[in-house]
């Protein structure tokens, strides 16, 4: 097992880990900074974005899905895929609160209440 | 590719105490053994027991629907609570802890190393650990039939709110213990799920191509893969479903601004490819007692593999036509049924490959023969009811009648119990180093095959007329059933005794036959797959001399050999060689 | 070790078994996290209510907490550049650092809970609470899990045994870090 680890240190190229660090902790202040703007979607968009290219250069640089087999990437790439069919084929139906024959009160009057708390606070 | 054992590893002797040949106590040998064989034995026997109390429970509450209101013998009385925990039981066992177990856990440990050429799994110690978790998820589950109030009682699909409430449900132990139960079962096939996939893609014999890996062992990784993707939602909603009932929480109260769909989808997001994680082992072993017992090469084994993997993704997204008249959004059923109408579409393929497969071969009506044949014919009527229920407007009148039960029990019997019997008999005299008894092997096989159709035609029958699932009592609903149909449901009633009475031909077949069968030879049935090159049993760490590949499986009568076999490590001869 | 079949010292796929079975659980952890953050994403996006009841949670310790994640997945992959130079103590000090980040993660994840507790959001008190805490309490016991296994790693790494599994742990605590670097924004960004 050591004769194979040690084949594969010599096709590791090992970047400089302390520099990738440095630049997740910059996005990580940015994404803080972000609700400071006030800006909502502005907010969101650094937020979202931000975690998806840290999640990115964690994959990429940490864990070095680049230099597996393709098909390790596929696996997860697929994965994610199913999470976006699960999300298509039940949000029609979780993120309503009414439908043609059906109303959830309780949900309706909890988001009615909310809006009309937020509005009192603006 | 290939890393060819080092010279170190390639022979047994020299591996150390491990694979030595002192005895091992009985601990070691039978409850200890991280041997992939022994661990096949312990879920083998496990899921059969189980097997046995799931069908004791279809026979008290089919004697409840036949002769209502009276004392089940062997049982009692059946209340309205009594009926509902024994109907979810059944359906709990019968999945999660007979056809999973017997199919994927047994089958599975047992063939794959053998089969791929290696002396045992990757992860000898975690698949040890995966039966031990598993043995815990049946204790539990047997316990809860015993504590305050009883079993769980809120069908197999456990919706809320009746399974997050216990004022619903009465059963509010028995509710958490189920889910706790099964969700144990779910890590012990998570850890040999993982065990099957990784020793599959990496312990390969040397020569053995992706193609040349017999189809049940494709199948049962897939099965795997299957299992291991769709339960992570699953397992999302059971620990929500867990709070919901013991924590609070609202995650599927509507009362309180949740949603019980959201089960619903998550369940059945599992729910539907966990189908196809029990009908792919069975569809494998139908494949491998085909071609031995037609002498003959599969019809077309990349054609299988495309269409297993065609029918894997698609299984991912037919899920809601179980919850058609659930409320979901109409359009998304729309979608469903078209994606459902497909999925049908592969699995026919595939059954007409098996068909083309028996065509023009040498057949030899051996017991293995007998129940792989009738898997194809009885999983053909399953599949066809299916699409009735899979086009959403019919399901709007099918949905939650007996029609559905019927259904579901053409395709899981012969998945689960025909697969299991084919296997069995198939396997045995390697597994056990005796052959069974050709003439008892019959006899339980007619006799299982023919009542379970008396089973279950009449229940098409009623339920095509109207007769609605889970009432434990139609005279005291009579709206939820047909009139004058009283006679089919008795009928079906008596399927059930003769099935069950019929098991004990196989029981005394199996008992005895480990000690009193022939002797049985390494390659009985002269197939080409490498378990049969081994001794019947296989010793512990299975090839003296671990084997290299030279071909597929399935060459079967291949012209211009003298024997119409052709074993997977049998090497090239200069000769053959020549003429190639 | 004695105690590894011949298949688990094949590798037809070219990837070490135990990096492979590394692979295979992290895709299906993607499925369990997956879901139960596709649920929250669903009705977090149908109760813009909810934002009122995420202003009560505490940003500073959400970003700490993350900026400690991510230092510990430098330490893991540090461990693992440790590893393939075959220099096995090194690599034990590094996975013992980030044990010690995950263990530094929990207590103040402790911290923010007690503080929370005590000003009456549980986990029943609403359906943000109810996801915020079985999202982040799941994502917690796999934190736990990792730095107790990354521990029994680092034992057997310093005596210079078992190296291979350096990288292996370390895959899955990036992935533990990765889970995290989505729920810091929906969980406290969000708001």
């Amino acid at each position: 097992m050591s004769s194979e680890s040690r084949t594969e240190a010599a096709h590791i190229h090992h970047p400089d880990y302390v520099k990738i660090w440095a630049v997740l902790v910059v996005l990580l202040i940015v994404s803080v900074l972000g609700p400071l703007t006030g800006i909502r979607w502005l907010m969101l968009f650094t937020a979202f974005g931000i975690a998806i290219v840290k999640a990115y250069l964690v994959a990429k640089n940490f864990m070095h899905v680049n230099l597996e087999k393709r098909w390790v990437t596929y696996l997860l790439v697929t994965s994610l895929v199913f999470l976006a069919i699960l999300f298509s084929g039940v949000a029609p139906d979780i993120m309503r609160h009414q439908g043609l024959r059906w109303e959830n009160y309780a949900a309706k009057k909890a988001v009615e209440s909310g809006s009309q708390a937020s509005a009192k606070h603006e | 590719m290939t890393t060819p054992a080092t010279g170190a590893h390639a022979h047994l002797g020299s591996h150390g105490d491990e694979h030595g040949h002192h005895p091992q106590s009985f601990f070691r040998k039978y409850l200890w053994s991280t041997d992939h064989k022994m661990i096949a034995m312990q879920y083998l026997f496990t899921g059969a027991a189980l097997a046995l109390i799931g069908g004791y429970l279809a026979y008290v509450f089919r004697m409840q629907l036949a002769f209502p209101g009276m004392n089940v013998p062997g049982y009692g009385l059946v209340t309205p609570g009594k009926y509902n925990a024994l109907v979810t039981m059944h359906g709990t066992i019968m999945i999660f802890w007979v056809a999973m177990p017997v199919l994927v856990a047994a089958f599975g440990n047992f063939l794959i190393p053998l089969m791929i050429g290696c002396d045992d799994m990757v992860f000898p110690r975690i698949n040890r650990l995966s039966y031990q978790v598993f043995l815990l998820s049946a204790i539990i589950l047997i316990a809860s039939f015993f504590v305050h109030n009883g079993a769980f009682g809120g069908a197999w699909t456990s919706y809320p709110p009746l399974s997050a409430k216990g004022a619903y449900n009465l059963s509010p132990l028995g509710a958490s213990l189920w889910l706790i139960a099964v969700a144990l079962e779910f890590v012990a096939f998570l850890l040999g799920g993982l065990n099957f996939v990784v020793t599959t893609m990496n312990g390969r014999a040397p020569g053995m191509r992706m193609w040349d890996i017999p189809v049940v062992v494709w199948m049962i990784v897939l099965a795997s893969i299957l299992f291991m993707a769709s339960v992570g939602p699953l397992i999302a909603g059971a620990v929500m479903l867990l709070f919901d009932q013991r924590l609070g929480t609202a995650f599927y109260d509507p009362g309180r601004g949740g949603d019980p769909l959201l089960w619903q989808h998550l369940f059945w997001f599992f729910g539907h490819p966990e189908v196809y994680v029990v009908l792919l082992p069975a569809l494998g072993i139908v494949a491998e007692i085909i071609t031995v017992f037609a002498r003959k090469k599969l019809f077309g084994y990349r054609t299988v593999l495309y269409t297993t993997w065609a029918t894997g993704v698609l299984s991912f997204v037919v899920w809601a036509h179980h919850q058609f008249i659930a409320g979901i959004d109409p359009r998304m059923a729309n979608v469903f049924t078209i994606t459902t109408l497909l999925i049908s579409v592969p699995i026919t393929e595939m059954i007409f490959v098996y068909i083309a497969t028996l065509y023009g071969g040498s057949i030899r009506f051996t017991t293995p023969m007998l129940w792989a044949l009738s898997f194809i014919a009885e999983f053909l009527i399953g599949g066809v009811t299916g699409i009735f229920l899979g086009a959403s407007g019919a399901d709007i009148y099918f949905h939650d009648t007996y029609f559905v039960v019927a259904h579901f029990h053409y395709t899981f019997f012969p998945s689960a119990i025909i697969g299991m019997f084919a296997a069995l008999s198939f396997w045995y005299p390697k597994m056990f180093g005796r052959m069974m008894n050709e003439t008892l092997g019959k006899i339980h096989f007619w006799g299982t095959v023919i009542a379970f159709n008396v089973i279950f035609i009449p229940l098409f029958i009623t339920g095509a007329a109207g007769d609605q699932r889970r009432i434990y009592n139609y005279a005291l609903f009579p709206e939820q059933a047909k009139p004058g149909l009283q006679h089919l449901r008795e009928l079906s009633t008596i399927g059930v005794i003769v099935l069950l009475a019929f098991q004990i031909p196989f029981l005394i077949n199996f008992f005895w036959s480990l000690k009193h069968g022939e002797r049985a030879p390494e390659n009985p049935w002269l197939s080409n797959t490498l378990e049969w090159t081994v001794p019947s049993p296989p010793p512990h760490g299975n090839f003296a001399e671990l084997p290299t590949v030279y071909r597929g499986p399935y060459e079967y009568s291949a012209p211009g050999r003298k024997t119409d076999y052709w074993p997977q490590n049998e090497p090239i001869a200069p000769v053959e060689e020549a003429a190639l | 070790m004695s105690s590894h079949s011949i298949a688990n010292l094949r590798s037809v796929t070219g990837i070490p078994t135990a990096r492979l079975v590394t692979w295979w659980v992290i895709a299906s952890e993607i499925f369990i996290f997956g879901g139960l953050l596709v649920s929250y994403v669903m009705h977090r996006l149908a109760h813009p209510e909810w934002a009122i009841a995420a202003a009560n949670t505490n940003t500073k310790a959400g970003a700490f907490n993350t900026f400690v994640l991510l230092t510990s997945s430098l330490f893991a992959v540090l461990a693992h550049k440790a590893a393939d130079a075959e220099d096995g103590p090194k690599a034990a000090k590094f996975l013992r650092l980030t044990a010690l980040g995950g263990f530094m993660f929990l207590t103040v994840k402790g911290f923010e809970w007690a503080h929370e507790i005590k000003e009456g959001f549980v986990l029943s008190s609403g359906g943000f609470w109810s996801f915020y805490y079985t999202v982040a309490g799941l994502h917690g016991l796999h934190v736990l899990a990792g730095a107790i296994i990354m521990l029994v790693i680092a034992s057997d790494a310093a005596k210079n045994r078992e190296l291979p599994r350096v990288q292996c742990i370390g895959l899955y605590w990036h992935f533990v870090d990765i889970i995290w670097i989505f729920l810091f924004p929906l969980l406290y960004i969000a708001k």
